[in-house]
């Protein structure tokens, strides 16, 4: 772990007799640009929330840039940079205002850091006298990110910064990340979108305040044990029924428009199978072979 | 001291900008210091007057006369009888009833007294009340006037309003209104500022900057400390010239009064915002407040006509205190020296709510 890595022990934090967070422990390197991916109530935002100081946890510590988020988090606060899931900053200040707000608070001033967000700035700067409460999703998020890097963090924390976005956005979004990465910006990113997944270093998967597994995408994606199979037919709804009723089905789901087939004994069942979908009237079946992506190994886990 | 000038600044832009706020502050106060001293006139007019009269003498003739001829009363019903006169109370044609005796002019002259029947519709209680009472007082002035002296009655009480020789409601009312703008503003505007940013997830961004927050309240206080001395500054000049008020006392106990008053109640409204959520919350619990403080603040009604435990409960109302300091500045030009007491409670108070606000803070 570099200076500015993030070490995160045995967290856990309860909401009542909601498990937000259980025993979570994670590593995040110095310069690494981390995906936390999981669905909503997953514990993203309450990791979050604990490693920018906002919350205590009930148990377990964590340091960010070697500084312990209790005890220094006042030092803490002057080199992370955070930017909530939700839109917060002053909509009734101009997008310049705003910027020129979060420099001030930070000691610092425009000009002195125009370097690390010119690129993002650049893109909004048109529109600098218009009030944030005003500008379109998409370029909300840019400002909300030019305001959380204004003073130069060591380590960004980025809530779902992609939810709502439209496509195109999110892959420019992407883009910045690589570009911020460069910088040497330890980056923490949530999303729930697992396509976003392969554009981190490293991710760690969460579902119900547990971390289910930790590696890089490939390494998940490997980590597969089975041979994947798409299957397509025109009726897909009985389909999918007629492949859960087959016995030698390990598992079966749908995944976009095609339905993903994992067997219990690699290639042997498959003539079977064949024979078994003929019996049932099928005669327009194709079955293809393809590599799992991150959301079939999190549907796995 | 950069940040908070610059918080500052982001403070009044936001409140400049605010579509509701600049009105809300500015002209609904000026609104109200024009129109509640009319509205709030305790003086009693146009009351509805039942007259049945028995005697139909000149004498008789003449008290209703002079009844009406007082402005208090205006003779909606004339009846032969007591039952016709109380059908006319129930249909709300009259408020009250003056019942005149046969033989009223005889008897009187003959033995120098006689009874006559007021009867008042007690549904509003205040009406009837100062109605009966007026009433009497009418009636006793009839009796002098005529020379007919009715034994106990003779000498007769007069009785002179000090300080506000007129009995002008107006002069009463509109010092007290100016204490209650300044509660609005300072205590509850407060709150309702610091909850909008809860409420709008900025205070979020703002909790992860160095910026300490106390130096962040400090921001959003100021501004309702510097609009309460504007509004204060309106109001009297509003008084001087809407109802030719000026205070007979030193303006600059009012001012000294004030600000220790806004400090206090900028207090209760930090105190307020961090038990709140939601604007809704704060205003609700802020609402609370500020009607008991108004009902036993004394500035609607006596405080001395309450009973001994509502008494006892305004000692603990800081707007009591203010309201009475506002009265005899403006009205009985006290002094300082005067109002020390008053000082020190008021400050107290100051102390009290900041405090309560500080340790409902610490304990997040």
């Amino acid at each position: 772990m570099g200076i500015n890595g993030v070490k995160i022990e045995a967290i856990s934090k309860n909401y009542g007799l909601i498990e937000a967070l259980q025993d979570i422990s994670l590593d995040i390197h110095s310069g690494e640009l981390f995906g936390l991916i999981g669905p909503d109530g997953a514990g993203k935002t309450t990791l979050f929330r604990i490693l920018t100081t906002l919350l205590l946890a009930d148990k377990g510590k964590a340091t960010v840039c070697g500084l312990d988020v209790v005890r220094d988090y006042k030092k803490i606060r002057t080199m992370v940079g955070y930017m909530p899931g939700r839109f917060s900053l002053y909509q009734d200040l101009t997008v310049e205002e705003n910027l020129n707000f979060f420099a001030t608070v930070f000691n610092t001033t425009i000009a002195e850091n125009y370097e690390l967000v010119r690129d993002i700035y650049v893109q909004i700067e048109p529109f600098k006298k218009r009030k944030a409460g005003k500008l379109s999703g998409g370029m909300k998020q840019k400002l909300a990110l030019s305001c959380a890097l204004i003073h130069r963090p060591e380590v960004l924390f980025l809530d779902e910064p992609t939810t709502g976005v439209d496509p195109v956005s999110r892959v420019e979004f992407w883009d910045m990340l690589d570009r911020l990465k460069k910088q040497g910006i330890t980056i923490l990113v949530s999303t729930p979108y697992m396509d976003e997944a392969s554009r981190c270093d490293r991710i760690a998967l969460m579902r119900s305040g547990r971390c289910l597994s930790v590696d890089t995408p490939v390494g998940i994606r490997s980590s597969f044990g089975r041979h994947l199979w798409t299957v397509r037919a025109s009726s897909m709804y009985k389909l999918l029924v007629d492949l859960r009723s087959f016995p030698g089905t390990y598992s079966c789901y749908a995944f976009g428009d095609a339905h993903h087939l994992t067997l219990k004994e690699d290639g042997r069942e498959m003539d079977d199978l064949m024979q078994f979908l003929k019996g049932k009237g099928y005669t327009d079946v194709t079955i293809e072979s393809v590599e799992p992506s991150v959301e079939d190994c999190f549907m796995a886990l | 001291m950069r940040t908070l000038r610059y918080l500052l600044e982001k403070e009044f832009k936001q409140i400049k900008r605010d579509r509701f706020l600049p009105r809300i502050i500015f002209l609904v106060p000026l609104m109200q210091l024009i129109i509640l001293p009319f509205a709030a006139n305790f003086e009693m007019r146009n009351i509805n007057l039942g007259v049945i009269d028995n005697d139909h003498s000149v004498l008789s003739a003449q008290l209703v006369e002079k009844v009406v001829a007082s402005g208090y009363f205006r003779l909606t019903n004339v009846s032969d009888s007591y039952d016709q006169g109380i059908t006319s109370i129930e249909s709300n044609e009259s408020d009250l009833l003056l019942e005149i005796p046969v033989n009223f002019e005889q008897q009187l002259g003959r033995e120098g007294a006689v009874e006559v029947l007021i009867a008042a519709n007690a549904v509003n209680g205040t009406k009837g009340g100062m109605g009966s009472s007026y009433l009497s007082q009418i009636i006793q002035d009839f009796n002098q006037e005529k020379g007919f002296t009715s034994g106990l009655r003779s000498g007769g009480i007069r009785s002179t309003s000090l300080f506000n020789p007129h009995l002008n409601y107006k002069n009463y009312m509109v010092p007290g209104i100016m204490v209650f703008l300044l509660t609005i503003i300072g205590g509850f505007l407060s709150a309702l500022n610091i909850v909008s940013e809860k409420e709008k997830g900025t205070i979020e961004q703002i909790n992860v900057t160095p910026v300490p927050k106390t130096l962040f309240l400090l921001s959003k206080l100021i501004p309702f400390w510097i609009i309460g001395f504007i509004l204060l500054t309106i109001g009297v000049i509003v008084a001087w010239i809407v109802y030719g008020l000026l205070p007979v006392g030193n303006i600059g106990i009012i001012y000294l009064f004030a600000a220790v008053y806004l400090i206090a109640f900028t207090g209760l409204g930090l105190a307020i915002s961090s038990i709140s959520s939601t604007q809704q919350q704060a205003m609700f619990t802020a609402f609370f407040f500020l009607i008991i403080f108004a009902l036993l603040s004394g500035l609607f009604t006596p405080i001395s006509s309450m009973p001994h435990w509502a008494q006892q409960i305004t000692l603990f109302n800081p707007v009591r205190y203010f309201v009475e300091v506002m009265r005899m500045v403006y009205l009985k030009g006290s002094q300082f020296a005067d109002l020390t007491g008053h000082f020190v409670v008021v400050c107290l108070f100051a102390l009290f709510f900041n405090v309560l606000a500080v340790a409902s803070y610490r304990k997040k």
